[in-house]
């Protein structure tokens, strides 16, 4: 485990250095195109120190930005024990330092994501819509693949990788408008320098920024998509290894993939930390897609009938898709075995739409300071935190009640 | 002559350090096998902790169950008693198979099945047998290296000078445990 988290992060590197290429070559392209062999270091420099802001902003404040634009709410087991229980559950299972943070989002849409730098400073976060619909198995599952992706240092490598692919189509688009705004200007200038070998280069320069400044956002997409799908692959991997029960996160796949709606809340950078793409509709071309289709994860979980290993993932990967093109160099080498388990005994979900409809409907209740009040006739009342009266009705058998402050 | 006294001093000291390298190691496997146990025994004492409430609470409803709670009970006290791991290890499984056993029974008492308290002591028990069971786990990865380390030459001749001992697995005995679960295809 702790060697697949190694090789990992080398091939991550690796796969970071080619990107970084790409923002380097790029860099020099666009400042050869607009000054002549002069700009190439510029260019170049102007190109890093985009991409070193932009990961600043995203290292320190990412998580921070991510949980707050997807309008994730901090919640205490009060709220849901179901959830801390097994969150702690698969911190023993994984060996983290410390409880990841964990976030509700009060969204019907069924989805989930993890953030944060390092397994120290973690956070998981659930759409409630998801939380009402998930059985106790399932929901290990999904958290037990989040926290893969906070064991295996995803979110780092995904966040730089995004950074880049970020600065990357910044630098094009940039240079693309003021070409197409300032092209005239910017020749008169270039021809009053003199000699015609300088004007020549120039203009080869200036042919090759531009197909550097089209070519370069495809190129480093195309890159940062088979990033993010082999990290899913992966998560799915260690999911099962943490819960030793594959199933559990196949069936919670098959309720996701089953539900239409959109996330309103993700965007293209943040999407490979969701469990499942937050986009729907029509799928997109498996090249420029963050996650792998949903259909084929579930029936590689679901072939894993021999053990719960890295290994067994890997082989039920390749009866699925025929070879192992697509996973991670690093997890095709684990030999490390784990027996699977059965599931647990607890299988309630919501009996229907409209119980799990009211249960989201409690825990945003509950998140934002309602009290519960139960009546003796059975009802539950449910008191705003600025209803100021010290007593209410029971709307169903008229008892007064007094509100405990 | 001054010259072989250096080498062999330089050698003897190397050969110290390659000791201290050695033991440190040892010491800090050692300590990782022990910290391992400490997650076990912390969720062990819970569940110790927890089964007391959950038959005083299901009691009432399951009148004609006494064999079921006098297992569990019996189970519980030997469990408490255990001084080795692999004592604990056995009178464990023996206390898990007779929960499973009740949560079966627990399914024909729908009365029981819907009292929200049971239900909360249901939860917090099954979350704390997963917890036994992935804490198990890291504990029996850290023994495994552990035990090899101090086995296996060179290390074997520290270990054995400064008395680093083998230590037991936890092995899990009951037989559902054991038995790879079915996986449907459809």
């Amino acid at each position: 485990m702790w060697e697949l988290i190694r090789v990992n992060r080398r091939n991550s590197i690796l796969l970071m250095a080619v990107m970084a290429g790409c923002l380097v070559g790029l860099g020099a392209a666009l400042g050869g195109g607009f000054a002549g062999q002069d700009g190439l270091v510029g260019g170049i420099a102007v190109a890093l120190a985009v991409w070193a802001v932009l990961a600043m902003i995203s290292l320190t404040a990412g998580d921070q930005i991510l949980l707050s634009s997807s309008q994730a709410v901090p919640i205490t087991p009060e709220i849901h024990p179901q959830l801390f229980n097994v969150v702690e559950e698969l911190k023993i299972a994984a060996g983290l330092p410390v409880l990841p943070k964990i976030y509700m989002i009060h969204d019907p849409t069924l989805n989930a994501f993890a953030t944060g730098r390092s397994p120290k400073s973690a956070s998981v976060a659930i759409t409630s819509g998801l939380l009402a619909r998930l059985n106790r198995d399932e929901l290990q599952g999904v958290m037990a693949h989040e926290i893969s992706h906070i064991v295996h240092r995803d979110i780092l490598f995904v966040t730089l990788a995004g950074v880049m692919l970020g600065s990357v189509v910044l630098l094009s688009r940039i240079f693309l408008r003021s070409t197409y705004y300032g092209s005239m200007g910017s020749r008169r200038r270039y021809s009053s320098r003199g000699s015609q070998g300088g004007a020549q280069a120039q203009a080869i320069l200036f042919v090759i920024a531009i197909l550097a400044a089209i070519l370069a956002p495809i190129l480093v997409q195309i890159f940062y998509f088979a990033l993010s799908r082999q990290r899913e692959y992966l998560a799915d991997a260690g999911a099962a290894r943490l819960t030793r029960y594959p199933e559990g996160l196949a069936s919670a796949l098959e309720k996701i993939a089953g539900n239409t709606a959109p996330l309103s809340t993700a965007n293209e950078v943040t999407a490979p930390m969701y469990i499942d793409t937050p986009f729907r509709g029509g799928r997109a071309l498996h090249l420029f897609s963050t996650h792998p289709p949903v259909e084929e994860r579930i029936r590689i979980l679901r072939s894993m009938s021999q053990g719960a290993a890295l290994k067994d993932y890997v082989k039920a990967y390749r009866q699925t898709m025929g070879s192992e093109t697509g996973l991670p160099l690093s997890v095709r080498k684990d030999t490390e075995s784990v027996d699977l388990r059965a599931g647990s005994s607890d299988r309630s979900t919501p009996a229907n739409e409209k119980t799990a409809r009211r249960q989201m409907n409690d825990w945003a209740r509950r998140a934002s300071g309602f009290l519960f009040l139960p009546c003796s006739c059975g009802v539950t009342l449910k008191i705003p935190p600025n209803y100021s009266a010290g007593n209410v009705d029971c709307p169903r058998c008229g008892t007064r009640l007094t509100i405990p402050r | 002559m001054l010259i072989s006294l250096l080498v062999i001093g330089g050698l003897i000291v190397l050969l110290v350090l390659w000791a201290i390298g050695i033991y440190n190691g040892l010491i800090r496997l050692r300590n990782q096998v022990d910290n391992s146990w400490s997650q076990i025994d912390v969720q062990l004492k819970r569940r110790h902790d927890l089964i007391p409430n959950l038959v005083e609470t299901a009691k009432g409803y399951m009148q004609h169950e006494r064999q079921t709670f006098e297992n569990i009970t019996q189970a519980r006290s030997q469990a408490m008693g255990a001084k080795t791991v692999g004592e604990a290890a056995k009178a464990e499984g023996m206390l898990t198979e007779a929960l499973t056993k009740f949560m079966a029974v627990v399914e024909n008492y729908p009365d029981l099945k819907a009292n929200q308290n049971f239900l909360a002591l249901q939860e917090t028990l099954t979350s704390t047998e997963n917890k036994i069971a992935f804490a198990r786990q890291a504990y029996n990865d850290s023994v495994l290296y552990y035990n090899n380390k101090i086995q296996m030459f060179p290390s074997n001749i520290v270990a054995e000078t400064f008395d680093f001992t083998k230590r037991e697995f936890f092995e899990v005995q009951n037989a559902a445990e054991r038995e790879v679960p079915k996986v449907s295809f459809s």
